[in-house]
């Protein structure tokens, strides 16, 4: 046993995989933040907003002002400089950093795929992208044909972890027996040439969608991880993003897993987009001989031990991050306790208004808050039905009125959430003065039990 | 399940969906969507929103040839016609202001004829000065409009015989012409938005996707903003102090210098909000396609639309009990006031959060990627 795992940890395998990796995941990363900022969303999203969500512990994390621009062009040059492989430790660290910094600093923009980006950014820091195929590589004048096999297989299991825990998050009432929230969104999207009054109406249709995303996620890692399965899986994996992106505003989403699949294939797969790679330099009249010679020797690359392990321990850390929610008692969908990080991906329907009254607890006078005052339309709506949100938004007003010259400053919410089609129903506790409580990880005791019961994960 | 069989059913699935994604001619036989959202824009433009401009346009030229005529000839007569004539034009006016959309947007139509409380003291230093531009400065929506007339017609003394003697001073000459100013740039605002939606019916009807642009998502979102702001907030919330700390503002109410129709005022705009919420025609009872036969198609079945038909209903039934004045009101019993206010927040919770969830309608203004 013992054997067999040390065994494990010894072989080597192909370095080219993990180049071609580097290089999709660099080149996809600079285009996401060009993206970013050429829709005008670092302005909008990071330094219009007077006040952001933090993450608990990381309250020192923040936008700074038009500095906030800085961090996404270092985070975009080395995401560049990654692509090429040009001081690759240097530069994934950067832009992990960096990266991780922008989505630290107003949680609002939450999306699991940029959580996702921050933890591949992470493992690669100790795997070796660089090996072949890299400036590096060029500028040492020694390149490795392979690397152990465990450094290309951490980011397979990464990818298999996100696939089967989207999966396994699927398994519920709502979503299996109900088609919800899938038939709202479909429905709505009637606008859609041919399919949209046709298709994209049928009851079938939304259950067909709900229980095929169910089994695709689950059984994909599998059909990869498998030669036989592996290129109807693949085909399966462009159809259902390429499907998805026609369907939802998921930014980049699609690209970044459709591409990072490939690194499921064997290495002529990926010796063949390297080729490729060249033949689109030499059509643009580029000197490729230097490059030719990065992957042409054959050296073995050693990796520290320390790395194996930190990445061993972080791999279980990501496997039990997900289960967390079983620790929290009351319904996950709507108390929201370990909702996030966990791979739950467009599972929920969720829309919420919550009205802010600031009380003087001695008199009794109040008045209501215009949340325009205070929060962008975007944050907002995110606000609006997340507990924790709610949470730190009062104590940001009721500290804000404190200052203001108000005494015995109360903040009650009176807060109604609609989940997945079910008719609203009030959601925080209308007594709790949110002053006097404080966020943790405890349960939060003071969101109003769901009316209904969603059976599942 | 092995993964032969998975693979296979997987071969399957992608088959399907790329044969619904390029085909269409075979599939649309016998598979029809029972529901045509452009029905709904175009009953909305035909039967209200067309037909309450019919009504308002003229009764707004006749409000300005009243005062006109008023300008020529002050006696009292001839002031109580102008004062009925605004009355009867700003009872229209309730079913228009939700309307917010393209030229009415583009000319701040809403700003310029319902922007209360008005600002005397701007009112005054532009009769004063004899110099003003109601059309470019932003800073003179307070000072014209239903609001302004409000103050010309009803603010500027106590009775009606003593604003007449006021007006026949010579030497208030230019408070009779800023009335005249007020009710031309009206009648010219509204002639150009009336023209306008005439003008682009067409495309407008058409516009039915589900996009953020779409005529139908900013005729729900305007609907929304309108039932929170224009009615909840500014006709009840402010007045009646809940966003100032039980400190009530009499003075913004609706009509204020007139305020014996601030009752009828926002149940005008109830009857509005409720009539475009099912389809109603204006000034008549028959129904066509609305967001309620819509949202009765998304779900399934009534009880959303029909929760909030009753929130409407109870919302006016608590309106019906309160003193026709409202700055009455909020002297004599300002709780009443409140209880209305928190009646419509019921509406807008319901609006907001479940309606907005079964249309998937976005909110026009928010942009950023989901996942």
């Amino acid at each position: 046993m013992i054997n067999s795992i040390a065994n494990y940890f010894n072989k080597q395998s192909s370095a080219a995989p993990l180049a071609v990796f580097r290089m999709f995941f660099g080149f996809l990363m600079f285009i996401s933040l060009v993206r970013f900022w050429s829709k005008g969303w670092i302005e909008s999203l990071y330094i219009e907003p007077s006040f952001h969500f933090s993450y608990y512990g990381f309250e020192w994390v923040k936008p700074v002002g038009l500095y906030t621009y800085a961090f996404f062009i270092i985070c975009g040059i080395s995401a560049f400089f990654v692509a090429i492989g040009y001081k690759y430790r240097l530069s994934i660290l950067i832009f992990f950093l960096s990266f991780t910094y922008i989505e630290l600093m107003d949680k609002t923009t939450y999306l699991n795929h940029y959580y996702f980006v921050s933890l591949v950014s992470f493992i690669m820091l100790f795997i070796p992208c660089n090996a072949m195929f890299s400036i590096d590589a060029i500028s040492i004048r020694k390149s490795y044909k392979t690397v152990p096999k465990w450094t290309i297989d951490s980011l397979k299991l990464m990818l298999g972890i996100v696939y089967f825990y989207a999966g396994i998050t699927k398994i519920n009432s709502d979503w299996l027996l109900n088609a919800m929230p899938l038939k709202l969104w479909l429905k709505s999207k009637y606008d859609l040439p041919f399919i949209g009054h046709t298709l994209m109406q049928q009851e079938w249709f939304h259950f067909f969608m709900s229980w095929g995303g169910m089994f695709y996620d689950i059984s994909i890692p599998f059909l990869l991880l498998f030669r036989k399965t592996r290129s109807i899986a693949f085909v399966l994996v462009v159809a259902f993003h390429i499907t998805t992106r026609v369907l939802f505003p998921i930014g980049m989403f699609p690209y970044i897993m459709i591409l990072s699949t490939i690194i499921f294939f064997d290495s002529n797969v990926h010796y063949k987009i390297i080729h490729f790679t060249i033949k689109i330099l030499e059509f643009f009249k580029m000197k490729t001989d230097n490059l030719k010679l990065s992957f042409s020797q054959v050296n073995h690359y050693k990796v520290w031990n320390t790395s194996l392990l930190i990445i061993v321990v972080f791999m279980t850390i990501q496997i039990i991050i997900p289960l967390r929610s079983l620790l929290y008692p009351g319904e996950l969908f709507w108390n929201e306790q370990g909702y996030r990080f966990s791979w739950r991906v467009m599972l929920m329907e969720k829309k919420g208004n919550s009205v802010f009254k600031i009380v003087n607890s001695k008199t009794n006078s109040f008045f209501y808050v215009n949340n325009d005052d205070f929060l962008t339309p975007v944050q907002q709506k995110q606000m609006s039905f997340q507990p924790d949100m709610i949470l730190e938004y009062g104590h940001y007003l009721g500290n804000h009125f404190k200052s203001q010259g108000h005494q015995n400053v109360a903040v009650f919410v009176e807060s109604y959430v609609s989940l997945n089609g079910r008719l609203s129903q009030q959601f925080i506790d209308p007594s709790a003065n949110l002053m006097e409580l404080k966020d943790s990880f405890k349960h939060k005791f003071w969101i109003k039990p769901l009316n209904d019961e969603i059976k599942g994960f | 399940m092995n993964i032969k069989k998975t693979s296979y059913i997987y071969l399957l699935i992608a088959f399907l969906i790329a044969l619904s994604c390029s085909d269409s001619s075979d599939s649309n036989e016998n598979v029809v969507d029972n529901f045509d959202r452009q029905t709904i824009l175009e009953n909305v433009t035909d039967n209200i929103i067309l037909p309450a401009f019919d009504d308002f346009n003229p009764k707004i030229a006749q409000l300005k040839e009243s005062i006109t005529q008023f300008s020529i000839s002050t006696t009292l007569a001839n002031l109580e016609t102008v004062q009925e004539l605004w009355v009867d034009a700003y009872k229209s006016w309730q079913h228009l202001e939700m309307f917010n959309i393209a030229k009415a947007e583009e000319l701040y139509f809403l700003q310029k004829m319902n922007t209360y409380p008005t600002s005397v003291s701007r009112i005054e230093n532009n009769i004063n000065t004899n110099n003003y531009n109601l059309d470019s400065n932003n800073n003179n929506w307070s000072a014209q409009g239903f609001p302004a007339l409000d103050y010309l017609l009803f603010g500027l003394a106590d009775t009606n015989s003593e604003t007449l003697i006021f007006y026949q001073n010579d030497e208030n000459l230019a408070y009779l012409n800023y009335l005249q100013a007020v009710a031309s740039q009206m009648l010219q605002v509204t002639d150009m938005v009336h023209q306008d939606w005439i003008l682009i019916r067409d495309v407008f009807v058409t516009s039915s996707e589900n996009s953020a642009t779409s005529s139908l998502n900013m005729l729900t979102n305007d609907f929304i903003y309108y039932f929170e702001k224009g009615l909840r907030t500014n006709k009840f919330g402010i007045p009646a102090g809940v966003f100032s700390g039980n400190n009530t503002r009499a003075a913004n109410v609706e009509a204020y210098y007139n305020s014996t129709i601030s009752k009828t005022l926002a149940l005008e705009a109830i009857e509005a909000v409720e009539g475009f919420f099912k389809g109603q025609t204006y000034n008549s009872t028959s129904t066509g396609e609305s967001l309620k036969s819509y949202l009765d198609y998304m779900t399934d079945n009534t009880t959303l639309s029909s929760t909030v038909l009753m929130k409407f209903s109870d919302s006016k039934l608590l309106i019906n009990t309160l003193d026709d004045n409202f700055v009455n009101q909020i002297v004599l019993n300002n709780e009443l006031m409140i209880d209305v206010f928190n009646k419509l927040q019921e509406g807008v919770v319901l609006l907001k959060t479940d309606m907005l969830s079964v249309l998937s309608i976005s909110v026009d203004y928010i942009d950023a990627d989901g996942d």
